[in-house]
């Protein structure tokens, strides 16, 4: 941006007095103080989850924050869910559970995203090629009506739904949660792909359409793999989504089906809190999103800008 | 986000549509009745077992739930054999239209209905229509506006973290080293979850004894850093913790916004004399207006959901400070299992959400058109 273009101006004499030097230096201090100020903002909640999961209670109540330093690790917090070194090869009840809430959340949000992205990958796809007439609905309704479901505040649904499901018996079950998580990211995916086929040249399936290829042939071995990167990133949205919902789950899952963000939720209401125990808890439930984000950033950041930028 | 459909229909030139013989015609419709016929019947017979005037040993509604799959399947095939390649087409998006009518069409209606009607799980009497009794009820709730008043000051917040997230998209934006590292770490408060980031900011950073957040606040001079006894210090809280998960979302738009900006406009500028103050307002800001309005809407529409953080840090508390309509209804329904009454909430929301958006959108549409004009 402006503010910050290095001045390569006249020639490369260095043409600013000795106080617009200073003033430079000055206005990038501020510039990487603001961003480091704001990258310890972002950063300090996760280190301190992570640490506490190693601290013992003085260490946490004498607000300790190094390790090493200020105190001496455990694993005390690991070894209340069943994950630290020395407990791993027992068998362990706590760790049994962690494991199946931990496995639930991977085939809900995995399940959901897989189902969201074939539905709006070709739906969009429709979409953005063909002209639709269902009644009196035309491609823009078609859109809208996909789209709009973006505004639904889920608590709308959730008692049609836990009535529903509990005469569909899908109460508390998987199935029905992955159902209910398709739903709510479909949206999304739709709102990216269209955006992402829109991209594509229409002259590549023309002339697959001339080479004898079906419609639906086109579709898969043309323009999937060309918007694969979409994919990936309406994929990776969706997954997010879906590994932190709480809402939904809270309400309709009770003892099988009930998915991480319900267990940690669940452990601070009772015997107080335990602070080790929730810091290791909370670290596991988000784990494995920090590593998918830090890995996969810049598809994230391209389903992202897809959407908002034409 | 609505954009004028442009490349479409341009398919439709290529493959002419067959004529179709006039046996898969019949064929297709008799799939198509076949399928029909048997969601009819199964739906029939349930129906006739839940009045108990038969007995066939349907435990629950799944086999509807079948019969409607198969409905759906007898639906597309037929539209294959009777449309052909406008049939072939249609596959695209059926399956996402008939999943998304029984998702949500249908549960809306069935949603009306019961937030018409008395109904408490936990008492004994049941399912009863009750008329109009919930709207005058929730005329005399204080909580529901309350939280409704709580969800204008929520919304009014997505301005402050609008301002916030632009400053962070310029420095990203501006020419810094290790850009890719800043920008990795101001994505990864968007990946945690709510129930998380509760526990962690709002439960034990904030934790009056030894929190650090606590600890700051005492080193700066507060004596007693109690953030969620005083209401409106407690709302505050709440939108701190909301910010820092949702920030990283404007932030990344407005950032793929101000990328989009062609690097000569800017460089224009510099040339005509404009400082850096100038040609941010005069050039980028405008420039970027469409993805900013994008960005704030879709930040308002994530706000107006907000209630995991709330149910899992305050539970609405202090005397509902803190309550969205989302945690309100969500404790109406748990801890007092009033489903018609929630319900009846939750559908007052939701048209009144659909209401405001659309007046915004009227509203920002006619003033965009009016700042282009001013500005060519």
């Amino acid at each position: 941006m402006a503010v910050a273009a290095p001045t390569v101006d006249d020639n490369g004499v260095p043409s600013a007095t000795a106080g617009g030097h200073l003033r430079r230096i000055a206005m990038r201090a501020v510039i990487y103080g603001i961003l480091i100020v704001w990258a310890f903002i972002c950063l300090f909640p996760i280190y301190w989850t992570v640490t506490t999961s190693f601290k013992a209670a003085p260490n946490v109540m004498q607000g300790h924050l190094i390790p090493f330093v200020d105190f001496q690790p455990q694993w005390r917090g690991w070894q209340s869910i069943g994950l630290s070194p020395e407990v791993l090869t027992q068998t362990s009840t706590v760790r049994a559970e962690f494991v199946k809430r931990f496995m639930n959340s991977v085939i809900a949000s995995l399940s959901a995203s897989t189902l969201a992205l074939i539905l709006g990958s070709t739906a969009a796809y429709g979409l953005s090629r063909f002209s639709y007439k269902f009644f009196w609905m035309k491609n823009k309704d078609i859109s809208f009506f996909f789209l709009s479901q973006l505004i639904l505040p889920p608590v709308v649904l959730a008692m049609p739904f836990l009535v529903l499901y509990k005469e569909l018996a899908l109460l508390d079950s998987l199935t029905g949660l992955i159902l209910l998580y398709t739903l709510m990211v479909l949206p999304i995916v739709v709102w990216i792909m269209r955006d992402q086929f829109r991209g594509i040249p229409v002259e590549l399936e023309e002339a697959a359409l001339v080479d004898g290829l079906s419609t639906w042939g086109a579709f898969l071995r043309i323009v999937v793999p060309i918007a694969l990167p979409g994919m990936v990133a309406a994929f990776i949205l969706s997954l997010i989504l879906c590994w932190n919902e709480y809402f939904f789950a809270a309400l309709l899952t009770s003892t099988d089906a009930k998915t991480l963000p319900v267990m940690v939720a669940s452990q601070t209401g009772s015997q107080g809190i335990n602070w080790w125990s929730m810091a290791a808890l909370s670290t596991a439930a988000i784990a494995p999103l920090v590593i998918v984000g830090i890995l996969l950033e810049r598809y994230i950041i391209a389903g992202m800008a897809t959407g908002a930028v034409k | 986000m609505q954009q004028a459909v442009t490349i479409s229909a341009s398919l439709d030139d290529i493959v002419p549509s067959a004529m179709v013989p006039a046996g898969r015609m019949r064929l297709g419709w008799a799939i198509l009745a076949l399928g029909s016929l048997v969601l009819a019947g199964v739906l029939l017979i349930r129906i006739l077992q839940a009045v108990e005037m038969a007995e066939f040993g349907f435990q629950t509604w799944r086999p509807v739930l079948y019969a409607y799959v198969f409905w759906g399947i007898t639906l597309c095939v037929s539209q294959v054999l009777r449309r052909g390649e406008a049939g072939v087409r249609a596959l695209f998006i059926l399956p996402a239209v008939l999943f998304v009518i029984a998702m949500v069409v249908f549960p809306l209606v069935f949603g009306l209905y019961i937030s018409f009607t008395d109904w408490n799980l936990s008492s004994l009497s049941g399912r009863r229509f009750n008329g109009l009794d919930n709207i005058r009820q929730m005329w005399g709730d204080p909580f529901y506006w309350n939280a409704l008043y709580n969800m204008m000051w929520y919304t009014l917040a997505v301005l402050v973290e609008y301002a916030i997230a632009f400053g962070l998209a310029v420095l990203l934006h501006s020419e810094i080293r290790a850009r890719k590292f800043f920008r990795v770490v101001f994505l990864l408060p968007l990946m945690l979850s709510p129930v998380a980031v509760s526990w962690m900011v709002g439960k034990s950073m904030m934790e009056i004894r030894f929190g650090p957040v606590a600890n700051f606040a005492r080193w700066l001079g507060w004596d007693r850093p109690a953030f969620f006894t005083d209401p409106w210090l407690a709302k505050l809280s709440i939108m701190v913790m909301d910010a820092w998960t949702f920030i990283p979302l404007m932030m990344i738009m407005l950032l793929a916004g101000l990328q989009a900006v062609p690097k000569e406009v800017t460089e224009a500028a510099k040339v005509d004399g404009a400082n850096a103050w100038q040609t941010f307002w005069r050039v980028l800001f405008p420039l970027t207006l469409p993805v900013s309005i994008t960005a704030i809407l879709i930040r308002i529409i994530f706000k107006l959901k907000i209630a995991d953080i709330i149910i899992n840090v305050t539970s609405g508390g202090p005397g509902g400070a803190t309550d969205s309509v989302t945690s309100f209804i969500f404790r109406e329904y748990r801890d007092r299992s009033n489903v018609g009454y929630g319900t009846l909430l939750a559908m007052v929301y939701l048209v009144i959400i659909v209401v405001v958006l659309t007046v915004l959108l009227n509203v920002l549409g006619r003033w965009m058109r009016g700042y282009d004009q001013q500005e060519a």
